[in-house]
């Protein structure tokens, strides 16, 4: 249980002094870190090995199961609706994680420029992080399918006179619109941080060399901010492929089974009778999560970014 | 080319150089501080984006059921229907649903603060102790486990364990909060130097209560912003509740919207007048604590 003083040579705190790993450790250090290890090993360890297990079940949620091997896994690739579900949430992603960064970024460096109104636009800004995803949904769900549609009509913009949400092959830009409107205030904050860090004698630099504005972003601040944009990249794609909230609220999946994502199809394991299956598409979810995770991971290895 | 040159000298020269620190340039620019207009104004439009819906959602709640049904939305409300609001408080049970979601944020903020703020303690004392490094690195796993991942089983688990209801939300809320607040407080209190915690113990103070009088003193400005999210990740979150929740009566207040969706049908007015009760709260903490949620993605960013 306790450790040798071997360990204290990769210790990466100042405080303990080698004899420190000889001594008894002190219970109260117990009582301090096991709460959190035994409610997580209960709570989320425990069914998850639980779910691992029944993946390779033909388990319906109930009643009696066999083993069936990796049939479920099998079954997964050649089903369109978990099929499409994954292209829609990892497209989906995708554009929304290049939207937000793009928008965030553009608007932090607004921000920090020599504006009037600074904190009133930026309290603005910040604004849609605070609020529930799927009430903004809802909102949203009527600006969509009523109010676009009407002044669409009235403008005579024939292409937009139909909700966008109704129709199979837009619905997806109504859930990154509202997803993206949520997600940039954090974002934001983030490039917002990095920019103050940046020090001013760089800018006045280039600006006794004549540079251009174009100039200063591409050579100045874009690469010193590449640290930050693997941050938000990381956050977004970890929160995006979860979507579940904001799409509810907006298209239920729809129309058809368009915009239905991989964490709505995992849950109709609930209700459908195919648990096991669903649990099969959970652990694959899982790996395909780790997969972006650790391939985000290089890239920051190669780029020698340091967080 | 000779540009180029300069510039990277004078770069190289100004900016790092190890100078002692010198006074901060320009905070109070009095001169040479000329007001961009243009980008000014640029913003105030992209505002909008912001602005526009929530005043939507101001006016379509003040709105009678003809003059929500017909138009945009837009248009302002005239005469202002204040009755939608009652009308929505009683419809949803409104006060309920708000003692049970502020049940379920108190619960979860107290639980995260408490609790990984004592094992980031505890850890970051022992680090040289494999129980306290291992279990450090498994807590910490769990930022790479998404909900719907554990989903199914996890929810059959709460309802055998008798948890299918407003507490067990409350559980998993800390669960999933945990293990990022457990890295953030961690990467705090390893900048707390090991002296300070050492004179304590020598002056005859319990590992307890240098936790409590030294450490979570230091922790207060952690704890803020923690606190404020974990509160709003609490608060504004659908997925646990509508999953985990049996009874609906006991539903918080994001997922009474939904419940809600198909007695509201027609009733626009009413519907909006609920979705603006469910974001008043966050909106007005949001008002009073916004330094600390700015100091806060910025703190989870850089040490995350």
């Amino acid at each position: 249980m306790t450790a040798t003083s071997e360990a204290a040579t990769t210790s990466r705190v100042a405080a303990p002094s080698a004899d420190q790993g000889r001594r008894k450790v002190d219970p109260t250090y117990l009582v301090m870190l096991l709460p959190p290890v035994v409610l997580f090993t209960i709570f989320i360890t425990l069914p998850g090995i639980v779910g691992m297990f029944y993946s390779i079940t033909d388990y319906a949620g109930y009643g009696d199961w066999k083993f069936i091997g990796l049939t479920n896994y099998q079954a997964i690739f050649s089903d369109p609706r978990i099929l499409g579900a994954y292209t829609f949430t990892i497209g989906f992603s995708f554009v929304t994680v290049i939207l937000v960064n793009a928008v965030a970024l553009a608007l932090a460096i607004g921000l920090n420029a020599k504006i009037k109104f600074k904190k009133g636009l930026r309290g603005t800004f910040v604004l849609p992080m605070v609020i529930s995803g799927i009430v903004i949904a809802y909102v949203f769900n009527y600006l969509f399918s009523t109010s676009l549609p009407t002044i669409a009509a009235a403008l005579g913009i024939d292409a937009l006179a139909g909700s966008i949400l109704a129709n199979p092959s837009l619905a997806w830009i109504g859930v990154v619109i509202v997803t993206a409107w949520q997600a940039v205030p954090g974002a934001m904050i983030i490039y917002l941080a990095g920019l103050l860090a940046i020090p001013t004698d760089v800018y006045e630099a280039a600006d006794v060399d004549g540079a251009s504005s174009w100039r200063k972003f591409t050579a100045i601040t874009l690469p010193l901010m590449v640290g930050y944009v693997v941050i938000n990249t990381i956050l977004g794609f970890k929160n995006f492929l979860n979507a579940y909230d904001i799409i509810v609220g907006l298209t239920n999946g729809g129309p058809g089974t368009s915009t239905f994502s991989i964490a709505m199809t995992i849950f109709t394991g609930f209700t459908s009778g195919d648990y096991a299956y669903q649990m099969a598409n959970a652990v694959l979810f899982f790996i395909v999560t780790i997969a972006i995770s650790l391939f985000q991971l290089e890239l920051i290895r190669r780029r020698g970014v340091s967080l | 080319m000779t540009t180029t040159r300069t510039s990277q000298d004078a770069t190289a020269t100004t900016v790092p150089a190890g100078r002692p620190r010198r006074p901060r340039r320009r905070r109070e620019p009095k001169e040479d501080y000329r007001v961009n207009w243009r980008l000014t104004g640029l913003l105030a439009a992209a505002s909008l984006a912001v602005l526009l819906p929530m005043y939507f959602t101001i006016t379509m709640a003040l709105k009678t059921s003809q003059q929500a049904a017909s138009g945009t939305g837009f248009s302002l409300p005239w005469p202002v229907n204040l009755g939608n609001f009652t009308e929505a408080w009683r419809l949803t049970n409104f006060g309920r649903a708000f003692a049970i979601s502020v049940f379920i944020s108190v619960v979860a903020v107290s639980g995260v603060i408490l609790l990984a703020s004592a094992a980031a303690f505890a850890i970051s004392q022992n680090w040289d102790r494999k129980l306290f490094r291992y279990s450090y690195y498994y807590l910490l796993g769990a930022m790479f486990i998404p909900f719907p991942v554990i989903a199914l089983p996890q929810i059959k688990f709460m309802s055998i364990a008798g948890l299918s209801n407003p507490a067990g939300v409350a559980i998993l809320h800390i669960l999933f909060q945990m293990s990022f607040n457990i890295l953030l407080y961690s990467a705090f209190l390893r900048s707390i130097p090991g002296e300070l915690i050492e004179s304590a113990h020598i002056d005859g103070a319990t590992t307890a209560q240098t936790f409590r009088r030294l450490i979570l003193p230091l922790l207060a400005p952690m704890n803020a912003t923690v606190g404020i999210f974990v509160f709003l990740f609490s608060w504004n979150d659908f997925m646990m509740p509508s999953l985990i929740v049996a009874n609906p009566a006991l539903q918080t207040i994001p997922v009474v919207q939904s419940l809600f969706q198909s007695q509201f049908s027609a009733n626009y007015n009413i519907a909006f007048a609920s979705y603006l009760m469910a974001m008043a709260p966050t909106v007005v903490a949001y008002v009073f604590a916004q330094r600390w949620v700015m100091s806060g993605v910025t703190r989870g960013a850089i040490k995350g």
